[in-house]
């Protein structure tokens, strides 16, 4: 059986200072959320050079790789994915019950943010590899 | 005892469907990641290699499950959100045609990208 108190609005994100780690978690899977939708649509719309053919396929897709900013924005990019995967998993775990209370929680988000970094840093060189 | 907050009206098919598909993508985004970053190299991606994995029909139907259900579960998360911020009345229901065309767009021209590439390695 749930309970509920009033903690506030989370979506009122003037209140950044008194979130708790379970409404950063909240904010972040929301964050993370926008930019992989947003990427889904300019990856697709990349792909699309293979529309025009194989040379502008690989011409397109090389070109693009051989652009630092690029490639740091890749690292971004898979630091948002793996945060949004890993905290994924958490909340389907609390939504099946498993880890529930505040403090595995908390814990486990934590967990996810440390996690997520260790991956980061060691993939930036494969990231960056050739430039 | 613990607190539970969900962004959605648990028990409603839409609810069930982002969890099912959020179990799918760990799995498959994860395994996009590695593939083609970290086994094959992004820079050294090109029309051919791309054609050849597409030509394996295991790779081109699990990638039309993974468009799918990225599609679903980022058109339907934004929604979500978007009803959480407020959005009510026709703002609501403008958002909701919006993001169904867009992701119907989205997905139609990822399968003819996919169709284009399994047919060039024939």
């Amino acid at each position: 059986m749930s309970q509920s108190h009033n903690r506030g609005l989370v979506e009122d994100f003037g209140r950044w200072r008194e979130f708790s780690a379970g409404m950063w978690a909240w904010v972040f899977h929301k964050f993370t959320g926008w930019v992989l939708i947003g990427y889904l649509f300019t990856h697709i719309a990349v792909l699309s050079s293979a529309l025009s053919g194989g040379a502008a396929y690989t011409n397109t897709l090389q070109g693009l790789e051989q652009l630092a900013v690029v490639r740091v924005l890749e690292v971004g990019l898979l630091a948002v994915a793996v945060f949004h995967i890993l905290n994924g998993i958490r909340l389907l775990f609390v939504d099946l019950g498993v880890g529930l209370d505040l403090d595995t929680q908390e814990k486990s988000f934590y967990a996810s943010l440390i996690l997520t970094g260790i991956i980061v840093v060691a993939s930036v060189p494969v990231f960056l590899e050739g430039l | 005892m613990a607190e539970r907050y969900s962004s959605f009206s648990s028990g409603s098919t839409r609810w069930f469907l982002q969890r099912i598909s959020a179990a799918f993508l760990v799995v498959t985004l994860a395994f996009h990641f590695l593939l083609l970053h970290f086994y094959h190299h992004a820079p050294e991606i090109t029309f051919g290699g791309s054609a050849a994995r597409y030509s394996v029909p295991a790779y081109f139907v699990t990638m039309v499950l993974f468009l799918a259900a990225a599609t679903f579960h980022g058109t339907n998360g934004v929604y979500n959100a978007l009803v959480n911020q407020g959005v009510t009345g026709t703002p609501k229901r403008v958002a909701k045609w919006v993001l169904i065309v867009a992701g119907i767009l989205v997905f139609v021209q990822g399968i003819r990208i996919a169709l284009t590439l399994m047919g060039a390695s024939a």
